[in-house]
């Protein structure tokens, strides 16, 4: 078996470990499905009849692709607090003298927790129909946009393995993470329309990779009604734009954690 | 060097190898610091393919050190490490192919049943799922965890949870294990199991490094001994060999009253080969003596012709404290030593030993 292949295999056990965790501890789920209703819910009655979009298009529809964004970002914090909760487990030393790909622990957590977005994001599609959004493309570019967005929430998993392995604490992930999710999923797209913010923070809005995934999700679902077409390459491109953040992201923080992974002791 | 002088017979087994026989184990002036405490100072082992290796030394020697450089949870500071032939620093992934770990504190998934954690740490092993889940099965039954097998590990006693890590370790029949304290916390039931499955083991063809802090189970499990205390090896020798050094048996006397300690002290001098402690405190006495019984015996009578009360007498078999204080001039005591106060203890140390070098 290949090197790959061979990481692929183990990532995959632990990957199921970490999915019989979750049969173990089905709180653990409702309360990761509850976040994200509570995200839609709040966010379509409180804000959605006060703002105006422009452009034609009624806010509770722009802002669902926004807050699918935001919730997949702090999902991704489950992955940094898992893993910080592993290396102070005993388990971790079996990992370690096994002969096991020095990865697999990593892959597998990132890989499981694709299936905790997915719940996710499954769960806010339903609340979002609930409330009125509507998705008004084809299915097949619902699906993409569904794909893009698990596709960016599996990159930050691995900025968020890496935090949760450098601080191996999980309050400190959760506060820590809190600190740099805020400002990136609001200096952004999600909830208003760039255009309206003051210019610095408009340039980093425009340049911000959540913008682009929540632009792209919005045109994937065909939430973006009457506004006008974003002229910065990186919202006219969305799609583009993101595959080359996941890129980056992943090639810093794969090899960046594996790293980590190597050096940290479980006590 | 700091095994040099610990006496003649203990020096027999320092030259290994001689009939071709391979050593699965062999660390060479390992070192390991953490800050300022040295955990281990240049310990050199050596364990013959096939046998049982025991690591005797109280808490804070180093013996979970050397386990975790051992089995690659760790990086030495200094000096070599080799298993099963393969230099642990350099191939570690080749060396935890054959190597199976027991650790001090048991390395199990809480949230995962009895049998899913064998079972993944077969698939681990790349053992495949059939036989994956064919050997998490057999060591279920033969570690009498079968009942319990299905539900977590969160909900077993500490004995069933120990089983299952020792279980997990030989999921693949590694040729070389690693056992620290597989018998603490135990009861004593357990602890004898324990004892004869890692006897089945050796017998199998297994090397077994255990370490304990118990005299009585290095003894009874164990070929070959190395005592070490903050993080060095101060005897090395067969379970006989060190028993001879230290002195057999010893007899206990607790006077009723400390007017009496003298006397006693005088007739327990007489018999006393080796150790001997005297504790006007406790009115404790305790003689290392020349057969048993008989020793005993002797004591009571002459106790009794002397008039001295005693509250308490008896035989006991040496236990690490006596091997420690016989060794090395002082008890056991966790190895918290700053660089200045380890310094004193170690010219007591030598004093003791060029002592018992001239007996
Ligand atoms: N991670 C660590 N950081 C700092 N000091 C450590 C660390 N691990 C071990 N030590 C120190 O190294 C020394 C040896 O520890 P070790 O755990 O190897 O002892 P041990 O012989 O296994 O003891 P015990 O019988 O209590 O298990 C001790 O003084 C301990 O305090
Ligand atoms: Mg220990």
């Amino acid at each position: 078996m290949s090197q790959l292949t061979l990481a692929l295999a183990d990532g995959a056990v632990v990957a199921k470990r970490n999915l019989i965790k979750i049969k173990r501890l089905p709180e653990v789920l409702i309360w990761t499905t509850m976040s994200p209703i509570m995200f839609v819910v709040l966010f379509a009655y409180v804000f959605g009849n006060s703002i105006q979009i422009g452009g034609g298009v009624s806010y509770r529809e722009f802002l669902i692709a926004g807050v699918f964004v935001q919730t997949v970002i702090f999902g991704s914090t489950f992955t940094g607090a898992g893993l910080a909760d592993d290396m102070t487990k005993g388990i971790i030393d079996r990992f370690r003298s096994l002969p096991m790909a020095r990865s697999a622990v990593l892959v597998g957590r990132t890989g499981s927790d694709i299936l905790y977005n997915s719940i996710s994001i499954f769960v806010m599609t339903l609340a979002g129909l609930i409330v009125g959004w509507r998705i008004r493309t084809s299915p097949l570019e619902a699906i993409g946009g569904f794909l893009l967005l698990l596709l960016f929430s599996y990159a930050v998993s691995w900025i968020m393995a890496y935090v949760g392995l450098k601080v191996s604490s999980v309050e400190v992930v959760q506060n820590a993470s809190f600190m740099f999710i805020f400002p990136i999923t609001f200096i952004a797209n999600t909830f208003v329309n760039q255009d309206s913010l003051p210019g610095p923070l408009r340039v980093f809005a425009e340049w911000n990779p959540v913008s682009s995934v929540a632009q792209a999700v919005r045109e994937a679902f065909g939430n973006t009604g009457g506004l006008p077409e974003p002229d910065v390459w990186s919202l006219a491109n969305p799609i583009p734009y993101t595959i080359i953040w996941v890129g980056i992201i992943l090639a810093i923080f794969v090899p960046l954690s594996v790293r980590q992974y190597k050096k940290t002791t479980s006590r | 060097m700091a095994e040099t002088n610990t006496g003649g017979a203990l020096l027999a087994n320092e030259t290994e190898g001689g009939e071709g026989v391979t050593d699965m184990i062999r660390t060479s002036g390992l070192v390991k610091r953490y800050g300022k405490v040295v955990a281990l100072d240049g310990l050199d082992l050596a364990v013959p393919k096939g046998t049982v290796f025991g690591l005797l030394g109280p808490n804070g020697a180093g013996k979970t050190t050397a386990i975790r450089i051992l089995t690659t949870l760790l990086e030495p500071d200094e000096g070599s490490v080799e298993v099963a032939g393969l230099d642990v620093r350099k191939k570690p992934g080749r060396v935890r192919e054959r190597i199976g770990l027991s650790g001090q504190n048991a390395a199990v998934d809480e949230h995962l049943s009895g049998y899913e954690n064998l079972e993944m740490v077969g698939r681990l092993y790349h053992l495949g799922r059939k036989r994956s889940r064919a050997r998490a099965r057999e060591l279920l039954d033969r570690f009498e965890l079968s009942e319990a097998g299905d539900r977590p590990a969160k909900t077993y006693s500490g004995g069933m949870r120990r089983r299952l890590d020792l279980a997990a370790a030989l999921v693949a029949e590694p040729e070389v294990l690693f056992l620290d304290e597989p018998t603490t916390g135990l009861d004593p039931r357990s602890r004898v199991q324990m004892w004869e499955t890692i006897q089945e083991l050796a017998r199998g063809g297994s090397t077994v490094l255990l370490t304990t802090q118990y005299m009585e189970e290095a003894d009874r499990l164990a070929e070959d001994i190395v005592v070490i205390d903050r993080g060095r090896k101060i005897a090395h020798g067969t379970s006989d060999e060190l028993k001879t050094q230290i002195g057999g048996e010893r007899v206990e006397v607790v006077v009723a009253s400390s007017s009496d300690v003298p006397a006693a002290q005088a007739i327990l001098e007489t018999l006393c080969v080796g150790d001997c402690q005297f504790d006007e405190q406790t009115r404790t006495l305790t003689a290392a003596v020349d057969g048993g019984v008989e020793a005993l015996g002797q004591v009571l009578r002459r106790l009794g012709d002397r008039n001295v009360a005693v509250v308490d007498v008896g035989l006991r078999r040496p236990t690490l404290d006596d091997v420690f204080l016989s060794l090395t001039g002082h008890a056991a005591e966790v190895a918290d030593s700053t660089d200045g106060s380890s310094d004193g203890s170690e010219d007591e140390r030598s004093d003791v030993r060029e002592k018992e070098a001239v007996r």
